[in-house]
């Protein structure tokens, strides 16, 4: 049930966002982050959870890269 | 090669403390990963991975799953995650009861639910999971969707899990999701090692490494291996969302019995959108109707880590992931059926 799969914000429009998955594009809801565009977030059953942090944009796409 | 250095580092480590050590891991996407990178494999001898409590599917009691089933059969349409539809209880599971004609809806968000709300009048929503789970939960319920509450909260089954003098863990590795939420500071009322950790093989990897090193120290304290998402105070904004919605009160655990204070109910402000409110009635009549469903499934004692999987008669002859006997045996995130799927057979 924990998994959570990071993926960046490309467009924002309230609540929701469209967000890109390494290339599969999706809208999430954001209502309980505070995020802007090209912020890293968590995704979990349809909602960002956390903004992760920018400095470790390098770790977090090895991540996207191996996978979970 | 990270990996290839964390893992000679833990032989050391676990050669200079020299004596059994059990770790357990809390959270059942931890367990998957554990099992799918070969984890318990390529451990020193002295350190032993266990299971505990944290597949939300797993730990929903019986009477939980027998009302949301009875619900169902009484022509109320339910909407859920997957996993929670092949839990067998005394009624069936939500799964036989579609079979049987009842509506019952497998959703990947709380937003899916809403969607089919509009067009299905009394839709109930199930509401199953933790802290990470309940945050857009109560965003549903602020949305006009009508929930049945199964929430659970993480540290009281901590809290409880330690106070059972049977099960001996010497650290626990935390969840990384459910913490990415309720933060860290809530777990330092623990005194035992406890790393929160991400989800990949390193991850964990480095969780046990920092376990080690603590023990090592002789220090008890809560570490974050996984501070490229979780911080020190959690999401506040999720957890306000939750406080506003739900109140605190008892629940029964698979396993663990009830727990004080350790669940989730709606607060009154929105009980026109509680099920257990709006049902009541039947609801009543259900709880009288069932009876105990007699079973040998011991997935109860697999989730405080007091057995192994492969101890309880049923696993891999009765029991399988094709026709779960136990809730351990139905959830992808279930020691049971990450058991039967990874490891070698009997």
């Amino acid at each position: 049930m924990c998994l959570a799969i990071p993926a960046k914000i490309i467009k924002i429009n309230g609540q929701l966002a469209i967000v890109d998955f390494q290339g599969a594009k999706k809208e999430i809801n954001i209502s309980i982050v505070d995020v802007k565009v090209g912020d890293y977030v968590m995704v979990h059953a349809g909602f960002a959870i956390e903004k992760m942090e920018k400095d470790n944009v390098k770790e977090i796409n090895a991540y996207l890269k191996n996978g979970i | 090669m990270e990996s290839k250095k964390i893992i000679k580092s833990i032989w050391e480590k676990a050669q200079k403390i020299n004596r059994s050590l059990r770790f357990m891991e809390l959270c059942g996407t931890h367990s998957e990963s554990i099992a799918k990178h070969g984890i318990k494999n390529i451990l020193p001898k002295n350190i032993k991975l266990i299971t505990g409590p944290g597949c939300p599917v797993c730990v929903t009691d019986q009477s939980e799953i027998d009302i949301v089933t009875g619900l169902a059969l009484a022509g109320i349409p339910i909407a859920c995650y997957g996993d929670a539809t092949n839990i067998p209880g005394s009624l069936g599971s939500l799964e036989n009861a579609r079979q049987n004609g009842a509506q019952v809806f497998i959703v990947y968000d709380v937003a899916e639910a809403i969607e089919i709300s509009k067009k299905i009048s009394n839709l109930v929503f199930w509401g199953i999971g933790f802290e990470t789970t309940t945050s857009m939960t109560a965003w549903g319920i602020k949305n006009n969707l009508t929930v049945f509450s199964s929430h659970k909260l993480f540290p009281p089954a901590m809290e409880a899990l330690m106070a059972n003098k049977k099960i001996r863990v010497d650290g626990f590795i935390n969840p990384g999701h459910v913490s990415a939420i309720i933060g860290t500071k809530v777990y330092e009322k623990f005194q035992i090692p406890q790393v929160i950790a991400g989800f990949g093989a390193e991850d964990v990897l480095l969780a046990i490494e920092m376990l080690l090193d603590q023990i090592i120290s002789g220090e008890k304290k809560v570490e974050n291996e996984y501070a490229r998402l979780v911080k020190k105070e959690g999401n506040i904004k999720a957890r306000k969302l939750i406080s506003e919605v739900f109140e605190i009160r008892n629940a029964s655990w698979r396993g663990l019995g009830e727990i004080k204070n350790s669940g989730l109910k709606i607060r009154k402000k929105y009980q026109h959108l509680d099920a257990e409110f709006i049902h009541r009635d039947l609801i009543a009549k259900i709880k009288k109707e069932i009876k105990p469903r007699k079973s040998i499934c011991r997935c109860g004692e697999v989730l405080q880590g007091l057995i192994e999987s492969k101890q309880c008669k049923l696993f891999g002859k009765s029991c399988t992931p094709d026709n779960p006997q136990g809730a351990c045996m139905v959830s992808r995130e279930g020691s049971c059926n990450i058991e039967y799927r990874f490891m070698s057979f009997p």
